[in-house]
């Protein structure tokens, strides 16, 4: 098939950016999305012109690295796919494509479609862990934990970090990544000792890292690779209440 | 051992490349002992790790089944699954720590599958006859790898571990024959920076991207690797590449990488290829039972679908050159859930294994519930890699390496599930404590510092090499050399070698090179963010290790595990070890263009006898049994 592609060129964080247009022959069905880029590289390298930078790893839907807004989605038109599983089937002969990064204030663009997600590490540290040293644990059967709700700490756990719910969010909220996050410990016997210190934490540094707060549109959830679910940020909001009206908060 | 008290661990640095399993449960413990850590890893985030991918699981000899499991059993079948070429003092400490690690990860809160009992659950992989195989759902290396990056950030959060992401490690600073730091490329800014360290840490992945397409990361190189054996560490059995069995098959001359379909789903899957070449055009549903041939139930019936991967790689190799396989190449086998569906039901399957069918189905369109997969051997792993001993440090005094980046657990044939094992055993229990010996005698040295002539000797030579890629200016693609040299490393280097094939694959990867210097393209410039100049530096290092590769497989002239020589193979084509290669190779560096020295490491077996593999008959371990006084039965080697 034959595309057109728009795409955002941005030489690196301080430079304007603006869209500019290829066209491109001999794409195929079978082609990911991503390899469809490494054929527009190939011609544009060609050409002796700069490639078109663009973050991916596993191209495996796993790795969350991949983070293109195409079409006015993030991550594209499929649900539960991510940029480097989407493929072109998905899309017609004579189809034009806008392809744009992640735009927030907290992912500020390093070059092209390429965005500094350093943000989410920030939250992470902050409290995503159980403080547990190498080598001072118990056996790993010493406390049962109901199936039922090692799936649902699974569910959350399953979060790629790739901010596709930033992006998807008017208010480039980030509640959707870090519910997950508090919401997987939550669940779990190992995350209580601090499970209020943690949410409270974490909240803070997302909201100092930029991020805007959560107006429930669910923009968020539609557009998650990994269908995270929308009732983690209903699970946060509550463990951020209890944690905020108690005054112990180990 | 000597040990550093914890004052004087605050005085030393210690530098760590890699956040994968390895490397980033390596500097959450090392800097949770105490010693200042710097860690380094080339995405954006530590999360990020090719060790993301790993879906199926991770082994452990806790032997919560009753089946028999023990840490002698886990010890007995990674050295058998090894083709008896790993070293038995390594197997047997990795198979005993295997037990703490399973604690560790549910403590840091690794959601592990449980039964309703909401004990843990456990599965089967292939080369074993238990159940030792803990898992996430399909995203096992997901969730240890999120575990250890929690325990990293933890770190990172009270100073103890600086992070440098976006960070790309392009050389070893060595003075006095001891590991002294790094030079690194801010990949962002460009910037070249020095890192001084009393130790380097290597835990930087596997090479399996040598051959272009395989199941690995785009990024995953052997570049940190590379620069080492430049540097005087030992390369060790360099040819030993794992092809895994079940891969979705290639589709396109465009394709960037291969997707893995996990082991364990031979567990309820069936392999099978038409009996008749007639047969292979037609709809699998439309051809009766008695038609199929079952082929690894037929020659393996004591491990039937569960054998090791090496064996199942290379008979669906031999089926497909039979002119038997299916698919529009005629590179392609079944995998037939059918059975287990009838038997489990169609939600059990899905419950095990809905991820992995979804995935399928995105990628080749096709509803593995009511057709059978197809697939096809692929690159997966190495277990070649740096040389290391007991302690894993390799030969430069200071240089250690951990995880898929050293040669020592797996010899020719790593089993499944134990790639996460090895990478965590080395990173949390086993280098923060072999380290210790090291540095107890660096505790005078002071801070390493920078301004040596031995870092901007460093310093230069990476900046030269840059600036050559840029400078060439020439008209085919990096990516346009990659492609060429997985070819002839997947045709000449792969699942079957010969002596002629890899000499020619020796000269064909010389041209290259030449070729490289002299017309690769890289735009931009060395000052800015720029993927292609980083690429040109991994394929650079990939086109010298891919011959240092064939030399490795030409010198071994035998058959063992992942390295099937076809000069050397028995009458029924299983695999035919020579006892004279019961070594390590351990290459060193003489210069570009220059044959290498081998050095050996003779494999010495005190606890286990060496035999032929065979997994068509039910074989006895010898694992002696004890009777202690307490009136115990215990199970000990
Ligand atoms: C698809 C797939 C599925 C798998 N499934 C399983 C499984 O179910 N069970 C199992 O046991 N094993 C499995 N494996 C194997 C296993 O995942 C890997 O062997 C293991 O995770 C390797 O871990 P590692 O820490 O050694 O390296 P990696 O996870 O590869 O980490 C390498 C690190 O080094 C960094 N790095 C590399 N080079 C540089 C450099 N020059 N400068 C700076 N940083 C650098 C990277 O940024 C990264 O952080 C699987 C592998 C694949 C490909
Ligand atoms: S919640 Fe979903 S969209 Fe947000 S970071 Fe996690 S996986 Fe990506
Ligand atoms: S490249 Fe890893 S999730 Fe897309």
């Amino acid at each position: 098939m034959k595309l057109t592609l728009k795409i955002w060129r941005q030489k690196n964080r301080q430079a304007a950016g603006k869209f500019e247009t290829y066209s491109l022959d001999n794409v195929t069905e079978d082609m990911s999305f991503l390899e469809m880029m490494d054929i527009l590289n190939l011609q544009l390298l060609h050409d002796k012109r700069d490639a078109v930078a663009f973050d991916h790893d596993c191209r495996e839907g796993i790795c969350g690295m991949c983070s293109m807004y195409i079409n006015g989605r993030a991550h594209g038109p499929e649900n539960a796919t991510t940029t480097c599983q989407l493929h072109m089937r998905s899309f017609k002969d004579g189809d034009t494509i806008v392809i744009e990064p992640w735009r927030a204030a907290a992912f500020p663009i390093i070059k092209d479609l390429v965005v500094d997600r350093s943000a989410f590490d920030r939250i992470v540290q902050a409290g995503g862990y159980v403080s547990v040293s190498t080598g001072s644990a118990v056996d790993a059967n010493a406390i049962p934990i109901d199936k039922t709700t090692a799936d649902k700490a699974m569910d959350a756990a399953e979060c790629i970090g790739c901010g596709a719910c930033v992006a998807s969010c008017k208010n480039s909220s980030a509640m959707l990544f870090l519910s997950a996050k508090v919401s997987h410990f939550a669940l779990l016997p190992q995350g209580q000792a601090e499970r209020k210190r943690r949410v409270l934490d974490m909240m803070r540094t997302h909201d100092e890292a930029g991020f805007g707060s959560c107006t429930n549109t669910g923009a968020c959830e539609a557009e998650c690779p990994k269908s995270i679910s929308i009732s983690n940020i209903a699970r946060l909001n509550r463990e951020y209440l209890l944690a905020a009206l108690s005054n112990d908060t180990m | 051992m000597h040990l550093v008290s914890p004052t004087n661990k605050r005085k030393l640095d210690i530098i760590v490349v890699g956040s994968g399993l390895a490397g980033a449960a390596a500097a959450a413990t090392l800097g949770e002992l105490g010693y200042n850590v710097k860690c380094f890893c080339f995405q954006d985030s530590p999360r990020r790790a090719h060790s993301i991918a790993a879906q199926g699981g991770i082994n452990a000899a806790k032997n919560y089944r009753n089946d028999g499991d023990s840490v002698y059993r886990l010890f007995y079948d990674t050295i058998k699954g090894g083709d008896y070429r790993a070293r038995e003092g390594n197997v047997y400490r990795l198979a005993e720590v295997s037990v703490q690690i399973i604690d560790q990860c549910v403590a840091q809160g690794v959601p592990f599958a449980r039964e309703y009992g909401g004990l843990l659950d456990t599965r089967s992989f292939g080369g074993t006859q238990v159940s030792r195989t803990f898992y996430a759902r399909g995203q096992t290396g997901q969730q240890v790898l999120l575990g250890a990056y929690s325990a990293l950030s933890r770190q990172i959060n009270t100073g103890a571990v600086k992070m440098y992401n976006r960070h790309e490690m392009l050389d070893v600073v060595t003075i006095d024959g001891k590991a002294r730091g790094i030079i690194a490329r801010n990949v962002e800014s460009g910037e070249i920076e020095r890192h001084g360290g009393h130790a380097v840490v290597l835990a930087t992945g596997g090479y399996g991207n040598v051959f272009f397409l395989s199941t690995n990361a785009m990024g995953s190189n052997v570049t940190a690797a590379w620069k080492a054996y430049r540097k005087g560490a030992l390369f060790g059995n360099p040819c030993f590449t794992q092809i895994h069995p079940t891969c979705i098959p290639v589709s396109g001359h465009f394709q960037s990488k291969l997707t893995l379909m996990s082991e364990s789903l031979r567990n309820d899957g069936r392999v099978w290829v038409p009996k008749k070449k007639e047969d292979c055009g037609k709809n699998p549903l439309d051809i009766p039972e008695q038609d199929r041939d079952y082929y690894l139930e037929r020659r393996y019936p004591a491990f039937g679908n569960l054998v090791p991967r090496d064996v199942a790689s290379r008979a669906a190799k031999v089926v497909c050159d039979e002119g038997r396989g299916v698919g529009k190449s005629g590179y392609a086998v079944y995998l037939d859930f059918a059975d287990a569906i009838k038997r489990l039901g169609e939600n059990v399957i899905r419950e095990r294994y809905g991820n992995l069918f979804d995935m399928y189905e995105r990628i080749t369109a096709e509803n593995p519930y009511k057709a059978p997969m197809r697939i096809y051997p692929a690159v997966h792993y190495t277990m070649g890699g740096l040389w290391v001993d007991y302690e894993l440090s390799t030969n430069v005094p200071g240089l250690y390496a951990l995880g898929e980046a050293n040669f020592s657990d797996h010899g020719a044939n790593r089993l499944g599930a134990s790639a996460l094992m090895q990478g965590l055993a080395d990173g949390y229990f086993v280098l923060p404590v072999t380290i210790g010996e090291y540095l107890s005698h660096e505790i005078r040295s002071g801070k390493i510092d920078t301004n040596q002539a031995a870092f901007a000797e460093a310093e230069k030579s990476v900046r030269d090499t840059l600036n050559q890629f840029i400078n060439i200016k020439g008209n085919k693609t990096v990516d346009e050399f990659h492609l060429a040299l997985g070819k002839i490393m997947w045709e000449k280097c792969g699942m079957s070698r010969n002596a002629k094939g890899l000499a020619e694959a020796q000269s064909e990867i010389r041209a290259l090179r030449e070729e490289f210097y002299k017309n690769v393209f890289v735009p931009g410039s060395t000052d800015e963010f720029n993927p292609e100049l980083e690429k040109a530096g991994r394929v650079a290092d990939f086109l010298e290790l891919g011959e240092l590769m064939v030399i490795d497989a030409l010198n071994r002239n035998e058959s063992c595990g992942g390295h099937f020589r076809e000069e050397y193979q028995m009458a029924d084509g299983e695999a035919l070890r020579q006892d004279e290669y019961q070594y390590v190779s351990a290459w060193q560096y003489n210069g570009m263009n220059k044959a290498p020295t081998l050095h050996k490491e003779e494999l010495i077996f005190e606890n286990l006898e060496v035999k032929t593999r065979n997994y068509a008959e039910w074989v006895k371990t010898s694992s002696p049994v004890l009777v202690l006084g307490m009136g115990l039965l215990v199970i000990k080697s």
